[in-house]
C-alpha cells in the first residue's frame, strides 16, 4: 500500500499492541513483587523464583512437559511434513478428500472433543494412560499445524527447480533430499517450534489423556490457579514467557542471517 | 513425484509418504470419533468402563446384534429435555457470536493499520502480533485474573481515577469471559485479515478516486469487499474454537450458566457420566459441522490452489 499510514492507523495498531502486551507486562512485573499479597507492591525481589526452585512437584511437571513437547513435536514434524508433501505433490490418490479433511479438522476442532475422543480410544483398547498417551495426543493435534506451515511453503516455491533436477535424470528421492528438503527446511523448523509450544501449552487434551503419575506443567498450573492468584505462578509464567521470547527472537535472527548470507552469495555470483 | 504419475507405478517411498500420516490420523482422529459416537449411544453404569453395552467382538454376529439391540438414546433425550444443556449450547453460541463480532471490529483496524505501515516495518508488527500467541494460552488467561480480581489493578485504577467508588466484581462475570476471549483470539483475527489486506492492489483505490468516488465509499466498495475472504477466515478461526472453549469461561466466568465445553468437562470429570459427555460432544460437533466444512473449503482453496 503506497499512501502512508494515517493517524487513525497508527493509533489503532499502537492500542492493539498495548492491549496484547500490557497484561503480560503486568504479570512479569508482579512476579518480582516482594509482597505475598498479589496486589500490594512491596519492592523488587526474587523470593518467588527461589520458592519455585524448591517446589519439586512443579519442577517435575515442567520436566515432563518438556519431554512430551520435544517428543511429540518431532513426531508431528515428520508426520506433518509427509502429509504436506502428500497433499501438494501426491496428485490424486484414493481417499484424498477424507485425508485433507482429517488434516484440517483438528485445527479448529474444540479441544474438549479431541481430548474426550482420544481418551475413549485409549480406554477402549486398554492402554495405560500417562506420558505416552499425552505424547500421542499432542502429536495428533500438532501435526496438522506443521502440515499447514510446510504446505504453504511447498505451494509457494518455484517448482521448476524440482522439475529441472528430474529432467536431468535425478531420481525422485534424491531430488527431494537435495532440492526440496533444503527449500522447505525453514518451514519445517517453524513447524517444529510451533508444535513444541502448542504441546507445552495444552491443558485440555493433556487433562483428558493423562493418567496417574503424569502431570504436565499446564495441569499443575491450572490446579494452582483455580485456588486463586499466587506469586509463584507469576514466576513460572514469567520464566515460560522469557523462554518463548528468547526462542522466537533467536529463530528470527537466524532466519535473517540466513537470508543475508543467501543475498550476499547471489551478489557474489553476479560479480 | 508427479513425474511418476499414474497411480500404481509409484515407488514405495511415495506411497509411504501418503500412508503413514493417513494411518496415524485414521487411528488417532477418525476411530476415536466412532468410539465417541458409540459410547454416546450407551447407558451409564457404575463399573469399569462406566457404560453398557460393551461391544464384544469375540461373540461374532450374535454379539453385534445383541449390542445393537441394547443401544439407547437416553443421553440424547437428556440433552433435548433437560434445559441445562440447551442453555449451555445457547450460551456458547451467544458468547462465540458476540465475541467474534467484537474481534472483527477491533481486529480490522489493527490489520488495516499494519497493512498501511511502511513495508519495512510490517514484518516486525506482524511478529509482535504473533508473539503473544506463542506464549501459553493458560498464562494469558491467568494474567487477566491478576487484573480483574476484586482488589486487582483494574479496580485500583478505576477507584484512583474516581470513576467508580467501590470495587466492581469483574471476575466471574460474562464481561470477564468476553475480555479473555477477545484477548486470546485477537491474533487469530488479525493475521488472516492482514494477509488479504496486504495483497490489496492500491491502484484500484486510485482508480476509484480518479473516477470521483469518495474515499469512504471506495474503502467500503474496494477494500472491505476484497478482504471478505480474510474476514471469513478470521471469523471462523475465532467462532469455531470459542464455541467449545473451556479454559477461559472456567477461570474467568461465573457459575450461573456454563458454556458447553464446561458442561462436557463436568459430566466427564465430576459426574463420570461418559455416555452423556459423549452425546454432548457429538451434538457439539453437529453444531459446528457447517462452519467447520466451510473453513476447510477456505483452507483448501488457500493452500492447494486449484484442487
Amino acid at each position: 500500500m503506497r499512501r502512508g499510514p494515517s493517524l487513525f492507523n497508527v493509533v489503532s495498531v499502537a492500542l492493539g499492541l498495548a492491549f496484547l502486551y500490557l497484561p503480560i507486562a503486568i504479570l512479569v512485573i508482579y512476579s518480582f513483587n516482594a509482597s505475598r499479597l498479589v496486589t500490594v507492591w512491596g519492592g523488587w525481589s526474587l523470593t518467588w523464583y527461589r520458592a519455585l526452585l524448591s517446589d519439586r512437584a512443579m519442577m517435575e511437571a515442567a520436566w515432563a512437559s518438556l519431554r512430551i513437547a520435544a517428543l511429540s513435536a518431532s513426531a508431528a514434524t515428520v508426520l506433518g511434513t509427509c502429509a504436506a508433501i502428500a497433499l501438494t505433490r501426491g496428485g490424486r490418490f484414493r481417499g484424498r478428500l477424507l485425508f485433507s479433511g482429517m488434516v484440517y479438522a483438528p485445527l479448529v476442532m474444540p479441544e474438549v472433543i479431541t481430548g474426550l475422543s482420544l481418551l475413549l480410544l485409549f480406554v477402549a483398547f486398554n492402554v495405560d494412560r500417562g506420558f505416552w498417551t499425552i505424547a500421542i495426543a499432542h502429536t495428533t493435534l500438532t501435526l496438522c499445524f506443521v502440515t499447514v506451515i510446510v504446505q504453504a511453503r511447498l505451494v509457494s516455491f518455484d517448482r521448476s527447480l524440482e522439475e529441472a533436477a528430474m529432467d536431468l535424470g535425478c531420481p525422485p528421492l534424491k531430488t527431494f533430499l537435495t532440492i526440496t528438503l533444503p527449500l522447505i527446511a525453514p518451514a519445517i523448523a517453524a513447524g517444529w517450534m510451533l508444535a513444541f509450544s502448542l504441546s507445552l501449552d495444552d491443558l485440555v487434551i493433556a487433562s483428558f489423556t493423562t493418567g496417574p503419575g503424569a502431570t504436565t506443567l499446564p495441569i499443575r498450573i491450572y490446579s494452582e490457579v483455580r485456588l486463586g492468584v499466587k506469586p509463584e505462578i507469576n514466576a513460572v509464567c514469567t520464566i515460560m514467557i522469557a523462554l518463548v521470547a528468547i526462542g522466537t527472537i533467536a529463530a528470527s535472527l537466524m532466519a535473517k542471517r540466513g537470508a543475508m548470507r543467501r543475498e550476499r552469495a547471489a551478489l557474489g555470483a553476479q560479480v | 513425484m508427479r513425474a511418476s504419475g499414474k497411480s500404481g507405478r509409484r515407488s514405495w517411498g511415495a506411497r509411504a509418504v501418503v500412508r503413514i500420516p493417513y494411518v496415524w490420523l485414521a487411528i488417532f482422529f477418525l476411530v476415536p470419533f466412532l468410539i465417541v459416537l458409540k459410547i454416546s449411544l450407551s447407558q451409564t453404569v457404575i463399573a469399569q468402563p462406566p457404560y453398557v453395552p460393551v461391544l464384544d467382538l469375540a461373540a461374532g454376529w450374535a454379539g453385534l446384534k445383541d449390542f445393537a439391540a441394547r443401544l439407547s438414546f437416553d443421553g440424547y433425550e437428556l440433552l433435548v429435555f433437560d434445559p441445562l444443556y440447551l442453555f449451555s449450547y445457547l450460551k456458547s453460541l451467544e458468547v462465540a457470536a458476540i465475541s467474534t463480532a467484537i474481534l472483527l471490529a477491533i481486529g480490522y483496524p489493527i490489520a488495516y493499520g499494519i497493512a498501511r505501515c511502511p513495508p519495512r516495518l510490517q514484518p516486525v508488527l506482524v511478529m509482535l502480533v504473533i508473539l503473544p500467541f506463542w506464549t501459553s494460552f493458560l498464562i494469558r488467561v491467568y494474567a487477566w485474573i491478576n487484573i480483574l480480581q476484586r482488589d486487582g489493578l483494574l479496580n485500583d485504577l478505576l477507584i484512583g481515577l474516581h470513576i467508580v467508588d467501590a470495587p466492581v466484581a469483574w471476575l466471574s462475570s460474562d464481561t470477564a469471559i468476553y475480555i479473555g476471549v477477545i484477548y486470546s483470539y485477537l491474533p487469530f483475527m488479525v493475521l488472516p485479515l492482514y494477509a488479504t489486506l496486504e495483497k490489496m492492489d492500491e491502484t484500484l483505490l486510485e482508480a476509484a478516486a480518479d473516477l470521483g468516488c469518495p474515499r469512504w465509499k471506495a474503502f467500503w466498495l474496494v477494500t472491505v469487499s476484497l478482504s471478505l475472504p480474510g474476514v471469513a477466515a478470521g471469523a471462523l478461526l475465532c467462532f469455531i474454537p470459542v464455541v467449545g472453549e473451556f479454559v477461559i469461561p472456567d477461570l474467568l466466568g461465573g457459575s450461573e450458566t456454563m458454556m458447553i465445553g464446561q458442561t462436557l468437562w463436568m459430566e466427564f470429570f465430576s459426574n463420570r457420566d461418559w455416555p452423556v459427555a459423549s452425546a454432548i460432544a457429538v451434538a457439539l460437533l453437529c453444531l459446528l459441522l457447517v462452519p467447520m466444512l466451510f473453513y476447510e473449503r477456505l483452507q483448501q482453496r488457500a493452500l492447494e490452489g486449484e484442487h
